[in-house]
């Protein structure tokens, strides 16, 4: 055995000198046995010191959030007008067929994954359901911290996800399903303060990624089939103290009041929920968000156009004031929720420039709005799928004239087309500045059938009257899904690319003019061409995708994550279409995990 | 509304608070009921061996009828209904996850398992699906079978509400009856736990 000087550095002279050359040698060796074995400190989990890219993590502040780098991801949407939008472009058309996985991670979790992962200088933090935050960097896919907060067992909880966090100094922000917002440090994972934003109890539940706007966390509750009366919060950053609250649903006597049943307490429980992050214009400090149905599902049991639901209200980030509003639609009876904000685009119309706001609906147009300092105007509307309900739009106000046969209502049945699922669901579209042109993950061909009844309001149970819900397909359609693209300028569709199932897959626009989505059930993840539509990669995934897909840099390399993790509507989606087509759809395993591709 | 908490997680944090609370009231020997779920008020906590039966429909009159198996109808629809403490006059309904479907079968047609915890050929299960915390709320009456239209899941009420389909993890907890007096009763607690998992 050889016993190196460095290892005697560690004797006294006095004691080497002593002892003799064996006794050395066999000190030596129990020493080095001794040394084979640690005994933790302590019986529970000790924090290990914060990892390097962490102590070096990057405070987002308000300039970061309006002008982000183009490596980042900050926002639910990358930007405040929602675009959905990186300018990363070292991903073409000409060698997205070379994308390749860079590292997945398990999330642990079942039910339906939506969550865009957010990146802030190379750290990750991705939203799941279980009420779950994980943090990771970002190239390599380690694991810094993850967090869990328990949920109550008598909550309910009809849409059983998470659509992300919102970043804001060095905090992370976390709508708790309970409808508890959460802040937690982004080095640690800790929980800084919660803050009770309404009560689950009444049937609120959260789902939405927060928006960080004028310094404050706005948010609000879904629950529109339990019953509630839907509203946008604002809490301040910093202390997580209510800064105001507007409800959707004005009461008697608010502005609106008058487009609800006189004396009764409709408002009460008159749905309008918000389960989408709104978008937001800096310019005006106005902040838009768009409303669900008006509850019970059935409009003749609260006549009236039922404002503000089904709507896009403009809120004063300031005040909770709104400032200007459109409803899409009057006296909702189609379960044709309006949540998705709509995107703040300036387009051209009749050879001019319009400031401008585009939806993509529910109830299956694209409609083009004029933004000001507060009121909202209507321009255009015009159908992007088989719609039978719009007999026409009045051209100076955008309010549709209803065909009333297809107006289903209490023991009345109606079939109405799109289905109640919509031409869009929540899925957001993208837009990219460089070929001018949206893009929208669409569902063709279907329809509903519905019967209503009077339903008794019972504190945390479903309170939406229906007697009969019927899922239909246009006979002879041959295809469901399709990814769409229309140009804002000219108003035209430019292509569609249709889906082997229905489709509900939030979409990336990127600068290298590729997109990406997942929303079909064979749990494919696909790359298109931005200009064509065409399919340039497509790669399986555990299970389906319904996340948003985002893309970030590190080191100068461009990466693409997305979510696999199939549940909530195209799990329920699909059960309904096994009863159409038995067989025809196998059916999509449960299970979550994040994605990172780059080009190899 | 915004009560905020700092400093932890709020979750744990009242759970800490109920501990101290709880210490200091046995310190001091006082036995007061406290509003929260660790010591639930009699209407929250779970059925009780004796626990008679109140239709939800009839739950909120002055006068308590407590059901009797004829009032269940052979082969469905069930009846909602809650427990019902009939010796301290408390209807459990301060827990919605005390909500129990009653349904009544040829009792030839039930499992083993199944016929064991009935009466009558009426069955007990909890109400509230454990995959999103959605009431259960549809009968379907060719096959026999529960729905809960959230997510369509099915349970089967022959073999234990085991799940047929869905996105459910598990089946409905059960609750066995039996009969005192002519009136359904609870012969035992819930066969498992109610309620969604709370992770």
């Amino acid at each position: 055995m050889v016993v190196s000087s460095r290892f005697l550095q560690g004797f006294p002279k006095s004691f080497l000198r002593s002892v003799s050359a064996t006794a050395l040698i066999a000190a030596s060796v129990s020493l080095a046995c001794a040394q084979q074995t640690v005994a933790p400190q302590s019986n529970t989990p000790v924090a290990g010191p914060t990892p390097e890219i962490l102590q070096k993590y990057a405070p987002v502040t308000a300039d970061r959030l309006k002008k982000p780098e183009d490596a980042n991801w900050l926002l639910f949407r990358r930007t405040y007008d929602g675009w959905g939008f990186s300018p990363l472009k070292e991903i073409t058309p000409d060698n997205a067929s070379r994308l390749q996985l860079v590292w997945s991670m398990a999330t642990g979790q079942v039910e339906g994954h939506q969550a865009p992962p957010i990146v802030n200088n190379g750290v990750m933090f991705v939203a799941t359901p279980g009420n779950q935050i994980i943090a990771i960097e970002a190239k390599t896919g380690n694991l810094l911290w993850r967090y869990k907060r328990p949920l109550p067992e008598d909550l309910v909880n009809l849409h059983p996800t998470s659509r992300g966090v919102a970043l804001y100094g060095d905090r992370v922000y976390f709508a708790s399903a309970d409808c508890v917002l959460v802040a937690l440090d982004a080095k640690t994972g800790k929980v800084v303060w919660t803050a009770k934003v309404d009560d689950y109890k009444k049937a609120y539940y959260m789902s939405l990624a927060p928006l960080i706007a004028d310094g404050k966390v706005i948010l609000g509750a879904s629950g529109g089939e339990l019953g509630v009366r839907g509203f946008v919060a604002a809490l301040d950053a910093e202390t997580g103290k209510e800064v105001w609250k507007t409800y959707t649903v004005p009461a008697p006597g608010e502005p609106g009041s008058e487009t609800w049943p006189a004396g009764g307490d409709h408002y009460k429980r008159g749905g309008g929920s918000i389960w989408v992050t709104g978008t937001y214009d800096p310019e005006t400090n106005l902040t838009f968000w768009g409303t669900g149905n008006a509850a019970p599902w059935f409009g003749d049991q609260r006549p009236g156009d039922n404002l503000y639901t089904s709507s896009v209200i403009a809120l004063d980030a300031a005040t909770g004031q709104i400032k200007g509003h459109h409803q899409y639609h009057p006296n909702d009876s189609w379960d044709w929720d309006e949540v998705s904000p709509p995107i703040v685009v300036d387009y051209q119309r009749d050879g001019k420039t319009v400031k401008g706001l585009i939806n993509v609906s529910r109830s299956g147009y694209i409609w083009q709005l004029e933004r000001t300092a507060g009121k909202i105007n209507f321009v255009a509307g015009q159908p992007f799928v088989r719609q039978n309900v719009f007999k026409s739009l009045d051209p100076k106000t955008g309010r549709p004239d209803i065909d009333e046969t297809k107006k289903p209502g209490t023991g009345k049945t109606a079939e109405f087309c799109p289905s109640l699922w919509g031409g869009k669901d929540w899925p957001p579209v993208a837009f990219s500045p460089q070929t001018r042109l949206l893009y929208i993950p669409a569902n063709e061909n279907l329809c509903t059938e519905l019967t209503g009844e009077q339903p008794k309001y019972v504190v945390g149970e479903r309170y939406m009257g229906v007697a009969k819900n019927i899922l239909k397909i246009v006979a002879g359609a041959d295809h469901v899904g399709e990814l769409q693209a229309w140009n804002v300028d000219t108003g035209k569709k430019a292509w569609t690319t249709n889906m082997p199932s229905f489709m509900w897959g939030p979409v990336l626009a990127t600068g290298g003019d590729v997109l990406f989505a997942g929303g079909t059930n064979d749990r494919l993840f696909r790359a298109f061409d931005a200009k064509n539509g065409k399919i340039l990669w497509e790669a399986p995934t555990v299970s389906g995708i319904a996340a948003v897909p985002v893309s970030f840099q590190v080191d100068g390399k461009q990466y693409v994550a997305v979510q696999s993790g199939w549940g909530v509507d195209p799990a329920k989606m699909q059960s309904r279409f096994d009863l159409l087509f038995p067989g025809k759809y196998p059916d999509v395993p449960q299970g979550g995990a994040i994605y990172v591709y780059a080009l190899k | 509304m915004s009560e905020v908490e700092h400093d932890g997680d709020g979750a744990n944090n009242a759970r800490a608070t109920r501990r101290d609370v709880l210490a200091a009231l046995s310190a001091v020997g006082a036995a007061a009921a406290l509003p929260n779920p660790a010591i639930a008020e009699p209407d929250s906590e779970r059925p009780k061996e004796g626990d008679l039966f109140v239709a939800q429909d009839k739950s909120d009159g002055e006068s308590v009828v407590a059901l009797k198996p004829a009032d269940i109808p052979l082969g469905g629809p069930p009846v909602i209904a809650w427990p019902y403490d009939g010796s301290g006059h408390v209807i459990r309904k301060g827990s919605r996850l005390n909500k129990v479907l009653l349904l009544r079968l040829d009792p030839a047609t039930l499992d083993d398992v199944t016929r064991e915890r009935s009466a009558d050929g009426i069955v007990a299960y909890s109400a509230i699906c454990p995959h999103a915390g959605c009431e259960v709320s549809v009968w379907v009456p060719d096959q026999k079978i529960f729905e809960c239209s959230c997510h369509y899941s099915h349970y089967n009420p022959r073999e234990a509400a085991a799940v047929i389909d869905g996105p459910t993890p598990r089946a409905l907890a059960a609750l066995p009856l039996k009969i005192v007096d002519g009136n359904l009763a609870v012969a035992k607690p819930f066969t498992g736990r109610v309620g969604i998992v709370p992770t």
